[in-house]
């Protein structure tokens, strides 16, 4: 018996060993080797990709952010300023609630059904979208499909229900996504132009400019970058002003 | 071009990615666990560790180094959060609470890397890159090893002994996985991942205001996430984070280092019982179920049913712009046929059937390809299962690539296959009739359902991911899941290593005319269909409550 603890201890004994040999290692030894290999091949990528306009920072080219009006007193969130072309929904992002010393922001998705919100039709069958759902994932795609509508919507140009891609009306994974499709871009062209006292057609063209094809035409998604395309709209309604 | 075809292309290239990478890999790794040699580097760690690495060990000295080790490992982790707000590097986070430390500990050492807390606001750099990315190395190493010590019981005879477990675990860090993460990491910093010790810093922002941002050794643990089908996201949004996964390239890159190991492993495996062709087989078992499960992973995510997706016009929730359909579906089929859980896209937000084929990728047990080491293992005992059902239908003792198929072997085959579905199907149904736990779920009805079968299917398979709506950081499921992650890595083990064992003491059968040739087709033809029969029988109630009922809504 003495003999078998003995065994046990000296098996224990060797296996927190070999953790701690390989803790150096893999924990300490190899995020130091790529820390410094990337801080001296790609010193901008792996500090975030920050983009500066007019000498200050004004994000990263990769995390999206909002483009709200200041919040005003009585509401809950701000509302979109509408002179900036405005990104997906990002209706999964959270909160710091665990360490207050930080206002850190907290990547995440909904995770909402496809049918939450959604009632039955069709002698119980069938699910549709209920057109007065008030919670769930209908309830998010139907308001964000109301907002897109009305706030794009001017003059001279009326948006229809079919024109409007998906991600305008869908959170995305991260809730961070800093790209909108090509379409949803030019979807806002007409409310951005007449916002900024533009011409739909250089607005079209800022567009354009800013979208990214498929890498080797087939890797991933056309996109546009929307810190990008806001920066470059910037100067082009300075320029005009 | 349209979204279908750029899928379709991407997963094509994909797979010639891999192919070009079988054979130098799948035989670099065979010559690491034969050769006799020891590099200086791990003569010195040898000597840390105090183990002679040339001791040839049975199989149940090989499962105790195994279960000390992981021990070890599991009582450190868990000690690493007890004490974080203590330690320096924490930028100020907090002790983790002790049912959360057990279930991460768990969950690491297990190599499921399921995830009750958020990175971004719970863990600083010790525990992250000093306790969690060490394990991401260590726990893949060691189902290497396993996997390894039951190869070796097929190529042995008339020994019962199968290699050296720390040899085998040192090999596998210093040969294998370190040298493919460093060249890994910096591919992804150099599309934009992150890798600094700059801690929590503002940014500012397009309209003014700041940004917190945690910076960190972000594609170091990335690297060594996808590569050891680990799965544990730096951030909360894991690898749709774009700090974690920037681009298309590196979004295909991730899948590639998802798959690489796992499929390499069936050459490591034919080369070492002495038959290229018998890899080749288990290759083309798993290879089908992966590229089937892809297919129809796109057709159902690009079909799109779903009340809310009918609407939207697309079931882009959930999904990054830059990944589109095509990209998280391949994503989501490889994270889930393997034991990784990373995910470029929520799971939970997917159509019904596409939930549906996540978890049946898991409820597979991961061996398409799955986990590094766990998916050839896993693969292996159900040919072994294979072969004993062509033994009763033609009235012979079976037998596999030389070895009797007797009793022992076959019970042994059994309780593998038992452990898995007893966990996910008991804790989900004890979770469902007891009445707190189900103030968890965020969706109601057949998807709430679903929330609770994934979580224990995802858990008890060592996935790790999640229909992430269930809020998980509770007693309950801290402890259910952290019991069904180490239940389902180390019982199966048990019976491996025992197996590999009773394996490598037999003397060989010659090949007869009657013997089942198990590098032909026809042998992975049966594989494929035992998998989907075991399996379908198993899991089918349980699924037709969750996702198949919703699918069938919509």
């Amino acid at each position: 018996m003495n003999n078998s603890v003995g065994n046990t201890a000296r098996l224990l004994g060797a296996g927190l060993r070999a953790l701690i040999v390989l803790t150096v290692l893999c924990g300490v030894l190899y995020p130091l080797a790529v820390t410094g290999a990337a801080q001296a091949l790609f010193p901008d990528k792996a500090n975030g990709s920050e983009i500066e306009d007019g000498g200050r920072v004004v994000g990263s080219a990769l995390i999206g952010q909002r483009y709200d009006l200041p919040l005003r007193k009585g509401q809950e969130t701000p509302a979109p300023d509408l002179k900036w072309f405005q990104p997906r929904p990002s209706n999964g992002l959270g909160t710091n609630v665990i360490n207050t010393r930080y206002k850190l922001i907290l990547s995440g998705a909904t995770n909402l059904a496809g049918d939450s919100g959604a009632k039955k039709t069709d002698g119980g069958k069938k699910e549709v979208c209920d057109p007065e759902a008030k919670e769930g994932l209908c309830a998010q795609v139907l308001a964000a499909r109301n907002a897109v509508i009305k706030d794009n919507s001017t003059a001279g140009h009326t948006v229809r229900p079919a024109d409007i891609p998906a991600d305008a009306v869908t959170s995305s994974g991260s809730g961070l996504d800093p790209h909108i499709s090509p379409k949803y871009a030019k979807l806002q062209v007409h409310r951005v132009a007449e916002r900024n006292g533009l011409d739909v057609a250089s607005v079209t063209k800022l567009v354009e400019d800013n979208t990214d094809e498929r890498i080797l035409g087939f890797i991933g998604e056309p996109r546009v970058n929307v810190l990008k395309l806001n920066i470059d709209l910037r100067h082009l309604a300075a320029d005009k002003g | 071009m349209s979204p279908v075809l750029a899928g379709v292309l991407q997963l094509l290239a994909l797979i010639a990615a891999l192919a070009l990478a079988y054979r130098p890999l799948g035989d670099h790794m065979a010559r690491v666990y034969s050769s006799d040699k020891h590099l200086r580097v791990e003569k010195w760690i040898y000597k840390g560790i105090g183990a002679n690495p040339n001791t040839e060990m049975r199989w149940p000295a090989y499962l105790r180094g195994v279960l000390a080790f992981s021990l070890a490992g599991m009582l450190f982790l868990y000690l690493l959060q007890r004490l974080q707000g203590s330690l320096p590097g924490s930028l100020g986070f907090k002790a983790i609470d002790p049912d959360q430390a057990f279930n991460t500990a768990a969950s690491f050492v297990a190599n499921t890397n399921w995830q009750s807390y958020s990175g971004e606001q719970a863990m600083g750099h010790v525990v992250q890159t000093g306790g969690l990315a060490v394990q991401n190395f260590v726990s893949a190493a060691v189902g290497i090893a396993v996997a390894v010590a039951l190869v070796r019981g097929f190529a042995r005879s008339r020994t019962g002994e199968l290699g050296n477990f720390w040899a085998d675990l040192v090999r596998g860090v210093v040969r294998i996985l370190i040298p493919i993460s460093v060249v890994a990491a910096l591919v992804l910093v150099a599309c934009g991942a992150l890798q600094n010790f700059s801690g929590i810093h503002e940014v500012g922002q397009f309209m003014g205001g700041e940004q917190q941002w945690n910076g960190g050794a972000v594609a170091s643990q990335e690297a060594i996430k996808e590569l050891g089908t680990n799965g544990g996201g730096y951030f909360n949004a894991n690898s749709a984070h774009p700090f974690e996964n920037p681009n298309p390239i590196s979004n295909l890159f991730e899948i590639f280092l998802i798959l690489v190991i796992p499929f390499a492993l069936t050459r490591t495996f034919g080369r070492m019982v002495g038959s290229v062709r018998q890899g080749y087989a288990i290759l083309v078992t798993m290879a089908t179920i992966w590229i089937g499960f892809t297919a129809l992973m796109m057709w159902t995510e690009f079909h799109h049913g779903g009340p809310a997706f009918d609407l939207a016009g697309g079931a882009m929730e959930g999904k990054e712009t830059r990944f589109g359909i095509g990209g998280s579906s391949l994503f989501a089929t490889s994270t889930t046929l393997t034991s990784t859980g990373a995910v470029n896209s929520f799971h939970s937000s997917y159509t019904g059937f596409g939930g549906g084929i996540t978890m049946l990728g898991m409820q597979l047990g991961e061996i398409a390809p799955g986990g590094v080491g766990s998916g050839l293992y896993g693969m292996l005992i159900m040919a072994i299962i294979a072969v004993f059902i062509a033994g009763l239908m033609v009235g012979r003792t079976p037998e596999y690539l030389g070895k009797k198929i007797g009793t022992r072997e076959i019970k042994l085959a059994a309780c593998y296959i038992l452990v898995t579905p007893a966990l996910v199907l008991g804790f989900t149904g004890a979770s469902m009739a007891l009445s707190t736990p189900k103030d968890s779920l965020l969706n109601n009805g057949a998807h709430g359902f679903s929330e609770v079968l994934y979580a224990f299917t995802s858990g008890a398979n060592n996935n790790g991911s999640a229909f992430a709506g269930l809020s998980a950081d509770t007693p309950w499921f801290n402890t259910t899941i952290g019991l069904a992650m180490l239940l389902g890595r180390f019982l199966p083990m048990v019976f491996v290593l025992a197996l590999a064992g009773s394996l490598a003491a037999q003397k060989p059968v010659p090949a007869t005319v009657g013997t089942l040739r198990t590098e032909k087709p026809l042998f992975s033809g049966l594989l494929v269909g035992t998998l989907m029969i075991i399996t379908g029988l198993t899991y089918f109630p349980a699924l037709a409550l969750g996702p198949l009922a919703e699918g069938l809504a919509s």
